[in-house]
């Protein structure tokens, strides 16, 4: 009986199952997106992801797509696991006649899973800011672009602008600086270049990591009242943040000397702590709010027609801007490959070269409508991180919003490099690459 | 010296943010011998339904224009958890009674699913700050006065907690169903032949720890927002759970401080000499050494085997 | 009608022990082997291997391990992802310290090492039993995965604690790193899970694995019949591990490539390889496969159907998934608690009698 039951259930499953038919189109632009809307981390996701799609749904609404061509975004849910952005991977890799243009694969451990799979497939990844640093090595990695700025060159900044408030580099003599970070490859990331720098400047180091998901964290901050550190840095990421947030706040280390990495500093993450969280520090590559034309354009050409990716009155969110630039900086190169390999019909390996001539200056950020929204980027082929400048953003409390706190500073060159050079070295030892030459 | 006592204080204050969501597995098991895997995931649910009724961006405040003080929230939310056990009797236990624990185990999983899908399906996944008015920060004038740092959200769980243990204990002693319940918990079958309904105490034990999963969902959901991690803090209980035993309430709040306190002093103390983040598996090795000498957990009934 | 052994008599002790003793067994299995090794390498591509086959593969192999110990020796674990763990940084250990030994020989040793692992934490279990033992094992999954995370030795001090599997041959071919074809990695897949089903079959049938069963159904009685718990257990856990072990080498391998100890490693590995051997069936060899095949593929084809054929938008297809999935869980355990493979033994009686039940 039962068994018939099951039987009959699966009958109706099989029936359902739609038989999807490929139909030729015209060509298209294929830009996949292994977004997370699910799962621990999906508060970050979403925004990331309404802000990434918005950006390319305008285009297409207000030019056409790029240069005329549609542009195809496909999102493919990972809840921001590995596995899943395998599957993801390989389903939207061949997609279309162009095959998938560009990656953005949204974590570190896809990254990871990347890097070697689609340098071999030829398609490029853009993983903007996060995944593995060293990747800023074109030599070694000819398909991996990580500008505008790494964790390194994000950690060396944050020893900066401590030094700048300290009254010079020189009194970092001594200073105490706390590390909290979740404890994971993303984490660990900037602890190899905090030890260089304190080696350099003479600050005192202290790491502290916190288990993923990172809710409950009494012995980090217990630890952080016993050490008393002059500043704290936090690479932090979902829930962590915002309790993080809140057990600072609760043991009164001062919001202005707390430091998070631009993936700590979302309205997310200090929203649950209220009025405590005013003046928590961030970094940051891009402005927050949604005073900018393409935000005008985006809520005239997708939302208006009602095809926003997410609610009208959260664009502008830091996070949103974030998937935003990233769309922007994508569709740039690929505007770039089309211009110099002078076709419409581009493939991976067409924007790979597009990515390494790109060239977003204040005068095309003015003509895309974002002015003043980031800095100007330049890509070469050894050079895939740009310029590597960041900023530091605070939170108002009470205006509920993010501001600049500082100029964009540019990251100490001498030991990021270094840094950069050994490992990209290693993975090339290991995986047999002989490096090529850039001309 | 004050600071291991301000590391103690704060451990065992942890510790029964621990129990609290222990508390909910124990009731279950000891009536029904499921370990309910759905436990976080019914925090989680309790936390959103709750938000729900007391926040001005969720369904009830779109279809009736007004939201729920919070006292009437949580009557609400407590409406909710008691639909949500009884479903749980009606389509699944009903039809597993008898089945291996494991199999039971399991079914709560693709349980703990559902639920995960469903409140992220109703609710969405944002961060929902949870605010009811609930203290939070240092106690001022230890911290002041004393350099001594306590928070106050973490004393007003403890408080809770006591209560929610003696109002479970005079439920459990002095009233008619605690009997029946209780009567469950020994034996089923003899239960039966006095003419307990064994479905009707489940629905009962099953929305009582779906009580106590809402007052873990507020006490947590408070400190980090509504959000899909609250789920996880099942796995905060487990350690606890094998100390204290999987039967005994007071082992659950006892557990919870051992554990509570075991894992902030060896994080602190210990953690920077073999390297950081250690509370996590330290929980468990605390408990399994413990184990060592009580396989059933410190307060667990104890296990005769007959061949 | 189609399943029925009249006629098939045997004339030796040796047949009648054999596997497989049915003809029409014999047929589909010897089907099933054919297609797998001859003709899906012909058709396989870069999706179906890293996506389906691969990945199912890679849990057949862990659910069997899981089995061994779960199933028929009845010691629930939660420690599946820090052994698998062990697995796959034993084998980046070994080979990148000694980059011309060779790949097999590599990791069957990983699959040692971590069945001395295993041993060690299955130490507990000689007296802790059911679900203390359940959370107890979570105390190694826990401790495994801190110190691979931890420890700079592990990962070859790169900055991020990450692994990345060099490329490797095998008789030629090369079946790690990005340029492996999806043929030669599937083949190598397969044949290791081959085997190694083999073998577990004939140990669950043999002296161990009754001693195995016996501490299942009754350790005390199991013991006054003259069967050694501390044996037994520790047999199987070092067992089981071993092909854990040989799992997760495969897994980090040649099937992700790259790794880092808290997510590809973390504690829902555990929970995922107990669903497989739960919804395939306890203590049954082929309910490892139709389990890894069932959790495994069931998400993927829910997605397929929801998003491709219907539109969905991605995250609420997700969210429908993981209901449904869950939904699927508990329909089955309903309609048959012991799993898929009970499942696949009724329909066979159902097929013996078929067109005629009485």
């Amino acid at each position: 009986m039962r068994l018939k039951l099951l039987t009959k259930v699966l009958a109706v499953a099989a029936i359902a199952f739609p038989l999807t038919t490929a139909v030729a189109d015209a060509y298209e632009l294929v830009i996949p997106a292994t977004v997370y809307r699910t799962g621990p981390y999906a508060p970050n996701g979403i925004p990331f992801a309404n802000g990434y799609g918005d950006y390319y749904r305008m285009l297409n609404e207000r030019d056409g797509g790029i240069e005329g061509v549609k542009i195809k975004y496909l999102e493919c849910e990972t809840a921001y696991n590995t596995k899943q952005g395998v599957e993801c991977y390989e389903n939207t890799k061949g997609e279309g006649p162009s095959g998938a243009l560009a990656y953005q694969p949204l974590s570190t451990g896809i990254t990871y899973q990347l890097i070697p799979k689609a340098s071999a497939d030829k398609i490029p990844v853009f993983s903007m800011g996060y995944g593995r640093t060293s990747a800023a090595n074109g030599k070694v990695f000819p398909y991996i672009f990580n500008f505008p700025a790494t964790y390194w060159d994000q950690a060396s900044v944050f020893v900066k602008y401590i030094g700048e408030k300290e009254g010079g580099m020189d009194k970092l003599k001594g200073k105490k600086i706390a590390l909290v970070y979740h404890n994971s490859a993303y984490g660990k990331e900037p602890i190899r270049t905090l030890e260089e720098l304190s080696k350099k400047h003479g600050f005192d180091l202290q790491l502290l990591a916190v288990d993923h998901p990172g809710q409950e964290q009494k012995a980090t901050w217990l630890q952080v009242r016993r050490k008393k550190p002059d500043w704290v840095m936090m690479w932090g990421w979902g829930v962590m943040n915002q309790v993080a947030i809140k057990e600072a706040a609760s043991i009164r280390f001062p919001m202005d000397r707390f430091i998070g990495v631009w993936w700590s500093g979302s309205e997310n993450d200090v929203l649950p702590a209220g009025e405590a969280a005013h003046g928590y520090l961030s970094g940051a590559f891009h402005a927050a709010g949604d005073n900018f034309r393409a935000h005008d354009d985006i809520k005239r050409h997708v939302y208006d027609k009602g095809n926003g990716g997410g609610d009208r009155d959260r664009i502008g969110e830091v996070l949103y801007n974030r998937g935003l630039v990233a769309a922007m900086w994508t569709a740039e190169a690929i505007r770039t490959a089309m211009r110099i390999h002078n076709t419409k019909e581009v493939t991976g390996e067409h924007v790979r070269d597009g990515f390494e001539a790109l060239n977003v200056d204040a005068k095309r950020l003015a003509v895309l409508g974002l002015e003043g929204f980031t800095y100007p980027v330049k890509i070469t082929c050894e050079n895939h991180q740009g310029p590597g400048k960041v900023a530091l953003q605070q939170w108002d409390a009470k205006e509920k919003k993010w501001n600049f706190a500082s100029d964009f500073y540019t990251p100490d060159a001498d030991v990021v490099g270094k840094l950069i050079a050994e490992d990209s070295a290693n993975y090339a030892a290991e995986n047999n690459i002989t490096p090529r030459t850039c001309n | 010296m004050l600071f291991l006592l301000e590391t103690v204080v704060s451990g065992l204050l942890a510790g029964v943010m621990y129990s609290l969501v222990a508390l909910g597995f124990v009731l279950i098991f000891k009536a029904s011998g499921i370990f309910n895997f759905a436990q976080g995931v019914f925090a989680l649910f309790a936390g959103l339904a709750l938000y729900d009724f007391i926040a001005d961006d969720g369904w009830f405040y779109h279809m009736f224009g007004f939201v729920l003080p919070v006292w009437a929230g949580i009557i609400a939310t407590m409406g909710v958890m008691i639909i949500v056990a009884w479903l749980v009797e009606f389509l699944v236990l009903r039809h597993l009674v008898n089945q291996e624990p494991i199999i039971l185990f399991m079914s709560t999983i693709g349980l703990a699913y559902f639920l995960e899908g469903l409140g992220d399906t109703l609710f969405g996944s944002d961060v929902k700050p949870l605010d009811i008015g609930l203290p939070h920060g240092a106690v001022d004038f230890l911290l002041d006065d004393y350099n001594f740092y306590v928070e106050k959200l973490e004393i007003v769980a403890a408080v809770v907690a006591a209560v929610l243990v003696v109002v479970l204990a005079v439920f459990f002693q002095k009233t008619r169903i605690g009997r029946a319940l209780r009567a469950v918990a020994d034996d089923h079958q003899a239960a039966l032949s006095v003419g307990i309904s064994l479905r009707t105490i489940w629905v009962i034990v099953w929305s009582v720890s779906g009580f106590v999963a809402l007052v873990a969902g507020i006490m947590w959901g408070s400190k980090s927002g509504i959000q899909f991690s609250l789920s996880l803090i099942a796995l905060k209980a487990l350690p606890v759970l094998i100390l204290g035993g999987f039967t005994s309430v007071p082992g659950a709040i006892i557990g919870g401080l051992i554990i509570g306190v075991g894992e902030k002093v060896a994080e602190v103390y210990a953690g920077p000499f073999v390297g950081s983040a250690i509370e996590n598996w330290f929980a468990y090795m605390l408990a399994l050494a413990f184990l060592l000498f009580r396989p059933q957990g410190l307060f667990g009934e104890k296990i005769i085997e007959r061949v | 009608m189609f399943y029925r052994e009249a006629g098939q008599f045997k004339t030796s002790y040796r047949a009648d022990q054999g596997i497989l003793t049915i003809v029409q067994d014999r047929f589909v299995i010897g089907a099933f082997a054919f297609v797998a090794f001859c003709v899906v390498p012909f058709f396989i591509n870069d999706y179906w291997a890293n996506a389906i086959l691969i990945h199912v593969l890679v849990y057949v192999l862990a659910a069997l391990g899981l089995n061994i110990l779960t199933g028929y020796c009845g010691q629930v674990s939660l420690g599946t992802g820090g052994f698998m763990a062990v697995g796959a940084y034993a084998s980046y250990k070994l080979i990148t310290a000694f980059p011309e030994m060779n790949f097999i020989v590599a990791i069957l040793m990983s699959g040692g090492i971590t069945a001395a692992v295993g041993v060690v934490f299955g130490l507990p279990s000689l007296r802790i039993k059911g679900f203390y033992l359940a959370v107890a094992t979570l105390a190694a999954q826990f401790f495994l995965v801190w110190v691979f995370n931890k420890f700079g030795w592990f990962f070859n001090y790169s900055p991020t604690g990450m692994i990345v599997s060099p490329p490797r041959e095998v008789f030629g071919f090369l079946v790690t790193g990005p340029q492996a074809s999806p043929e030669a990695r599937y083949l190598f897949c397969l044949s290791f899970v081959v085997v190694f089903a083999l073998a577990a079959k004939n140990i669950v049938r043999g002296r161990v694995g009754r001693s195995w069963m016996a501490i299942r159904d009754m350790d005390i009685a199991a013991e006054l019949i003259g069967i050694r718990p501390l044996e037994a257990k520790l047999t199987a856990f070092a067992v089981s591990s071993f092909y854990i072990g040989v799992a997760g080498a495969l897994y980090f391998n040649v099937w992700l490539g790259s790794a880092e100890p808290t997510e590809a490693f973390d504690i829902n590995q555990s929970f995922f390889v107990l669903f497989i051997i739960i919804i395939g069936g306890l203590g049954s060899i082929l309910g490892s496969f139709l389990g890894a095949a069932f959790m495994v593929l069931v998400p993927i084809t829910l997605k397929t159907v929801m998003v491709d054929g219907f539109g969905f938008a991605v995250g609420a297809a997700k969210h429908a998934e993981v209901m449904l999935l869950g939904t699927l869980i508990i329909l089955f355990l309903i309609v048959e608690p012991h799993g898929l493979a009970r499942l696949w033994q009724i329909l066979k009686e159902k097929l013996r009698r078929w067109p005629f039940p009485y």
